[in-house]
Order: structure tokens, then sequence, then C-alpha cells
């Protein structure tokens, strides 16, 4: 391995990996994946969703344990890490999202279950010691701010750096950063990147996962590249650049997989047109996006990049903050959900068992929910014509479960997922929304879903894709909108499509030309 | 009718025959007639709110809108000298005003139920004791209006006339609740509003509706115990009887939650409710453990059904278990 600096690469790593395999059902996460960790190092780690990484995460957190290999930290080997065991040597984790209480201050948050009591049967916090004990922390990630504020009122770097006292205050070896800077402006961030390099001037190791290549180029002393489970390679700190994480990211050229559509066909009219809408998320941010009958357009960007507030917007979730929508050219005024789903605008939400499907109704009673009066006569419910309907969208789909009176909790994810489809495609859809349809469903599922998106668009429904699997956005669309913090970063036609164009529209940056 | 509900049923019916047999009173006509009337009273009013409750809301005012609507209709009937019919339609109206009111401010300005209900508690109650200058409203001597007073206080076939309201009431509700589309439209809100919302239902007014419906029952609830009583002074009347309300829709197998309970079940704990006021009179209990009686029974009841849950998907489980090693076995 090539250290540019000598004196890490002198000392006995901290951590290291050897080996590591861990399988889920149907999907080989990580694979024969290997690294270490020397104290006073800054890691970056990168590699597209799905690449790997939560997995990485959660076998480092204890939270669960690998198939086979070995994890050996601080010089001792373990067979099983868990939670106590990784929290016990050293490794803390600040979190994407953040595990704080707002509505306490900096202080309680950072000793909280841990604070120092006074003398007495009382057990009172002793706050003068509570403070004396915070304000070292404090001072060492760099805070503007002192120990008595509350959290919400806190900036989200500010919350960051609570969380990283919070992991000094545990004597930390290895902080593990996940996405820290994925929600912060750009200022915030270079606050946050300062407090890393403080870490390691006190021989902390830190791997810092981000999406956002250039922080990585500025602190990182070693990048570990993840694709597909596997280790994509690694940089030293001479040879880390953007070009060569892209590259390492996306390795081999697809495969042409699955191509789902064929060449030459004629682009029909616009169905959904957003001109210059903007999200509550990203309320500075114009979005104009136009969506073909008759195609998928697939929507690609990074987790956070404000792909799923878009379809909130177009499925009338939530208003948007300026700027019109068109159906087939008429404005389109959309006051919610209901109004959406009356002009044929449907939206397979990205959390199916929160806001996809009702766990506990039957299919039937899940499928004509949204189209409830057609199944109804003089207001009351008819349970043969809800019946009926979900039988054709069971056959259709090939849902299985015993029955269409089976409650939706207990079927399988793809299953539930195919409900959320029956329960519009018995309502003659004109756009079809989906969002990550495919995550957390097993191979044969997804290959059906694909199939059904295909039939949608030939049948010339405007479908609009949003995924994260880089695979599926390239075999499956028409044309591919990539989105960047809150905005189209750039829309690709079929003859430019490839992975590295869309990470490089993702991260910001303009696209190849053919 | 649900397991649920027949458990509550037996219970019903076991209290009963224990009562039945210590004083035989429990079985007089008179004793049966006054429960009946009773239950029919508390029975419209919790219909109302179990509507609420349904929805995952709460609404703690009825007790106060029962005294400011029956004040206003003494008053209206009494003083004012409106024809009764008028009188009784306009409450029902101004009932149907509170519950657009209290919808409006939860579904619309995003108010907790709890805390607006509570409010509306405390002003209803205000108005009415200000209404009449903290002083009783009743029907001067000799006043009578017998057709309002047969259809409210009246009784036909020795039966209560406000128990056949509330079969009638039920009956409507029934279906309202377990057969027509906004009746699916609740259960669907209670059980996950978002997923709800998402499938494109309009749940801010399937809830303000709750509401109106819960506020439009309370009016009509109001009329009959004003009738009932022929008296009110607003400072105590109706006072609890959103616990009542409550009470009844819990031991009758709501979730205050949302999403779970049925028609018959709320009934079934107003009865009980009533029965056991009963109870606590007949026993020779002091009047003065009321209370306390009919909170410890919803206590053990509510327990009781929620270890018996327990209980099932506990042996559920297990049962799970022991195929899963069967089937392990046979691979």
């Amino acid at each position: 391995m090539n250290y540019s600096d000598t004196s890490i690469a002198a000392t006995t790593p901290f951590l290291s990996l050897e080996n590591v395999r861990k399988t889920y059902p149907g999907v080989v996460a990580l694979d024969g994946f290997s690294m270490e960790v020397r104290p006073g190092e800054v890691i970056g780690l990168v590699g597209e969703n799905g690449a790997g990484k939560s997995t990485l995460m959660k076998i480092l957190g204890g939270v669960t344990t690998p198939d086979t290999g070995t994890i050996t930290v601080d010089g001792i080997a373990h067979k099983d890490l868990t939670v106590e065991g990784s929290l016990g040597s050293g490794i803390a984790f600040v979190h994407q999202e953040l595990n704080l209480f707002d509505n306490l201050d900096v202080a309680a948050n950072i000793f909280f279950g841990r604070e120092p009591l006074r003398a007495g049967p009382l057990r009172l916090v002793d706050r003068a010691k509570l403070r004396e004990m915070v304000a070292p922390l404090l001072k060492r990630v760099g805070a503007n701010f002192s120990a008595d504020t509350q959290v919400a009122d806190l900036s989200l770097a500010q919350q960051q750096m609570v969380e990283i006292a919070k992991a000094l205050s545990i004597k930390a070896r290895l902080v593990i950063l996940d996405e820290p800077t994925s929600s912060l402006p750009i200022a915030e961030t270079d606050k946050l990147l300062d407090v890393i390099k403080a870490l390691k001037a006190d021989g902390i190791s830190v791997i810092f996962i981000s999406h956002r290549l250039h922080e990585i180029e500025r602190v990182a002393d070693r990048v570990i590249v993840l694709r597909d489970g596997m280790l994509a390679g690694t940089l030293g700190k001479r040879d880390i650049n953007h070009d060569q994480m892209v590259k390492l990211m996306i390795g081999r050229m697809l495969k042409e997989r699955e191509k789902a559509s064929e060449a030459g066909r004629a682009p029909g009219a616009v169905a959904l047109s957003a001109k210059a809408v903007r999200t509550p998320t990203y309320p500075s941010r114009p979005v104009d996006l136009d969506v073909r009958r008759g195609e998928i357009l697939g929507l690609a960007g990074l987790v956070g990049s404000g792909r799923t507030e878009l379809a909130r917007v177009l499925f009338g979730i939530d208003a948007s903050l300026g700027g019109t929508l068109e159906l087939n050219g008429k404005p389109l005024a959309l006051a919610s959900a209901a109004d959406a789903v009356a002009q044929g605008i449907f939206l397979v939400p990205e959390d199916r068992k929160l806001t996809g499907i009702l766990l506990d109704l039957s299919i039937a009673q899940n499928i004509s929910l949204p189209n409830l009066p057609a199944h109804a006569k003089r207001a009351l419910v008819s349970n043969s014509a809800e019946v009926v309907t979900a039988e054709k969208q069971k056959k259709n789909l090939g849902i299985k479960a015993p029955s269409v009176q089976t409650r939706t909790g207990t079927l399988s994810g793809g299953n539930q997922q195919k409900v959320v489809l029956g329960k519009w495609l018995a309502m003659n859809p004109k756009v079809m929304i989906l969002d990550e349809p495919t995550r957390g469903i097993d191979i044969g599922a997804k290959a059906e879903i694909y199939g059904l998106m295909r039939a949608l668009a030939d049948a010339g429904v405007a479908v609009l894709m949003i995924s994260s699997d880089m695979e599926e956005v390239i075999g499956v669309s028409d044309r591919i909108a990539v989105m960047h913090e809150g905005q189209i970063s750039g829309i690709l036609d079929k003859d430019q499509f490839s992975q590295e164009n869309v990470l490089l529209l993702a991260v910001g940056k303009p696209a190849n030309r053919p | 009718m649900t397991k649920k509900d027949l458990g509550l049923l037996i219970l019903i019916l076991v209290v009963g025959a224990i009562v039945a047999i210590i004083n035989p009173r429990f079985l007089l006509p008179i004793n049966l007639a006054n429960t009946s009337n009773l239950i029919g009273l508390f029975g419209i009013l919790s219909i109302g709110q179990a509507f609420v409750i349904i929805t995952g809301g709460i609404e703690l005012s009825v007790g106060s809108v029962v005294a400011l609507l029956g004040t206003l209709f003494i008053d209206f009937i009494a003083v004012r000298g409106v024809g009764w019919p008028i009188a009784f339609a306009l409450i029902l109206v101004l009932g149907a005003i509170i519950g657009l009111a209290h919808g409006w401010l939860i579904t619309r300005l995003k108010l907790q139920p709890f805390v607006v209900t509570l409010c509306g508690l405390l002003i209803y109650r205000g108005v009415a004791r200000f209404y009449t200058a903290d002083g009783t409203a009743g029907f001067a001597f000799g006043q009578n209006f017998p057709t309002l007073e047969f259809l409210t206080a009246g009784r036909s076939y020795g039966v209560p006339n406000s128990f056949f309201a509330l079969v009638v009431i039920a009956i409507v509700m029934w279906v309202v609740l377990h057969r027509s589309v906004f009746g699916r439209y609740l259960y669907a809100i209670g059980k996950n509003e978002e997923a709800a919302k998402y499938s494109g239902i309009r749940t801010g007014r399937v809830v303000m509706a709750a509401y109106v419906i819960c506020g439009v029952l309370t009016a009509l609830s109001a009329i009959y115990f004003a009738m009932y009583t022929r008296s009110i002074s607003p400072a105590s009347h109706g006072q609890f009887y959103e616990l009542y309300a409550i009470a009844a829709a819990v031991l009758g197998g709501f979730s205050l939650r949302g999403g779970e309970g049925s028609l018959i079940g709320v009934i079934l704990g107003t009865v009980l409710l009533q029965e056991l006021q009963n109870l606590v009179n007949l026993l020779g209990i002091p009047s003065s453990l009321n209370f306390a009686v009919m909170g410890g029974v919803i206590l053990i009841g509510v327990l009781v059904d929620q270890q018996w849950g327990v209980f099932r998907a506990r042996r559920r489980m297990v049962d799970a278990a022991r195929k899963g090693a069967v089937g392990a076995a046979a691979e």
C-alpha cells in the first residue's frame, strides 16, 4: 500500500478486516472484503448506493455479524463483534440521521445516561461537574456554541459536532462519519472538515463516507472504493482525485443487460410537465422536468438529492412553492394527493409499509381504497365488487397470497409492492411515478416489475421511475434525468447512457458528450 | 359480532345475573326502564365519541356541550317561545358547527385533538354558566310540550323512547361505520393516516366529518338529557360525561390510537357502564364509590383484554416456531 505519510504506515493498524463476507437472501452484500485503518488515519470510503457501505458499517457497529472473515480491533480478534464490543473498543458512529434529543441541551446529550451525579439519594445531576466535563470536548471539536444551548437551536453542522463530541466522550479511537455532509450547506461543511482534521491531529482514526468526492479529496489520507460488495481499489494520498474515484466506483462497463426498450421509439407528447417547481426541502432550487407519454424517464441522483421531494410535489402531497404543473398541456393544480389521483397521476411511494399500503387491511381493501366510490352502491361498499377488482389484479400481477382477503401485512415485500401497483393499475393511470420500486424486493419480482413498467409505457402511460440502483436506471429507462442538490443537473438520452455520466451529473459535474 | 363483543355481552349477562340474585329489584320493570333510558341517553353520546376515537382523535368537550346546548334548548322553548321543532333543529345545527370548528382546528391548523377539545370543555362550560348567570334553566310551572316530552322522555310499550332512539341511531350508524365508503375511510385513516392520504383520500375532510357527526349526536343527546332532567344548572350538568363516553368506547374495544372498534362494542360498553351504576345503587354500595367502581372495572376489563392478546400472540409464536422446527427437520 502506498502511504505517503510514512509515520502512519509504520504504526500497527487499529482496525483490520480480513476476507469478510456477508450475504443476505439472494444478495451478496460483501464479498471477500479486507481493509485496515491505522491510528490517526482518515479514510475516505466511497461507492455507489448499494455497493456494500451500509453492510460494512453494520458489521463495524456490531449490528450484524459477517458470515465469514475476521475483524481485529486494537490487536484483539473478534469472531462476533457485538454492539457492546464495538463501543467498548472505541468505535463511534456519527450517522447521517442524527440521534440527538433536540429538546435537551448540548451537555445533556453528550453525557446522556452517563450524567455525573451529586451525592445523596436523590440522584440529582451535578450540573457544574457536567459542564466541566463537556467544555474540553466542545473545545476539541471547535464548537462555537455553549454547553447549555438547546440542540434544537443548533445548525446541522453544529449538531454533527455534538455527535462527534459525544464520540470523543466515550474515548473513541475510530470515528465513523456516515454521509455527514449530505445535508449541509458548503460553509457548514468546511467546519466539519476542520473537525476531522482536528481528530486526526489527536491520533484518532476517521472513516469518512461521502458521496461528495471533492470533500474526500480534501481530507482523506487514503480512499477505499467499494463496488458490488468488493474492494474495487485503494488510492493513496497522491492518487486521490475525482476521476480516479469515479473510475473505480464504476469499474467495468455495464453489460448490455435487459434492453427493456427497442431503439428508435418515437417519443410521445409531453404528459406531465413541471416548470420551475420548488420543493419545501430545496426552496431556492427550481426544477423543470417533462415526462412524455410512452416513456420511462429514470430519475437518478444521490440519496438526499431531492428526488422523493419532487415526487411528493408531483403527487400533490406537498404544495410546490412556486412554478406551474401541466398535464397534457393543461394547467394542473394539485391541492392534495386526491387531486392527483383524480387526474390519473399515481405514486408508488418509497416507503411501502408506511405510505404504500395499509398493513392491517386486506389485499382487496387496499386495492379498492383509492377508488372506493366505484366499488359502492349508494355509498355502501360492495364487497363482491372489491373482490372482482382485486382478483383481476392478483391474477394480472401474480400476487402470491392465499386469497384477496389476506392481510397485506403478512405478504412478502415483492407481493406488497404488487398490491401497491395493483391499486393504481385498476384505475387507468396517465402518469405513474414509482419511487425506488424494487428496493428490498427479490430478483424475480424485480424483473416482473420492470416488465410491468414497460407494459405501462407501451400503453401510453408516462412513467417516472426514481431509482438509486445504477444498473436499473440504465437498463430500464428511455431517458435519464439526474438530480443534484435539488435541481435537475442534466438529462441523458439513450446514446449518452453510462454509469459515469449518471454519476458525474449526480455529483454536479457535466456529463461527457457522446 | 366479534369475539370481543361476545365476551363483553357475556360479562354484561353474568354481572346482571349476579346483581339480580343478590337484589331481585334489579329485574323490576321500573328499574329496567330507568336503566334503559340512561343507556339510550349515554349511548347516543358514546356513538358520537366513537366516531372521533376511530380516527385516532378524542373529544373531551362533550360534557360541556351537553350543558351548553341543553341550557340553550330549554331557554329557547321555555323562555324565548321558539317552537320546539325549530329549537330542536337549531340545537343540532349548533352541535354540527361546534364539531366543524373542532375538526377545522385539528385538520387544517394541525392542533392536537386533546388540546382543542380540552379548551372546548372549558369554554362551553363557562359560556353556559354565563348565559344563565350561574342560575338554573328550567320550565315554568305547568309548561308542557306533550309531543316533545313523549318523544324524549316518554315510553312506548313500557320501553323508554330514548332507548328506541338509540336503537334507530345505532342501526343507522352501524351501516355508516361498517358498510359505507365513509366508514371504510375512517378505519383507513385511523390505521394509518399517511397511507390513506397516499391512496388519494381527502383525510382532512373525513376527519372533520367525524367531529361533525360527534357534534350532532352530542347535541341530540343534550336535548334528551335536558328533557330528562327538565332543569339544568350549567355548573354541574353533564360533568364527566365525556369520560363516560370515552370509557364506553374503550370498554367496547376501541383503541385510542384509532382504527379499531365496532359499533356494537360501544353500545355494549355503554350498557355495562350503566349496569355498574345500577349495581352500585342496588347493592347498597356507598354512591360516593360510584366512580371508583367504574374505574376499577374498566381497568380490569382492559387489562384482561390486553393480557389475553399477549397470551394469544405468544401461543401463535410458539406454534409457528414448532411448525418451523418440524419443517426444518423435514428438509
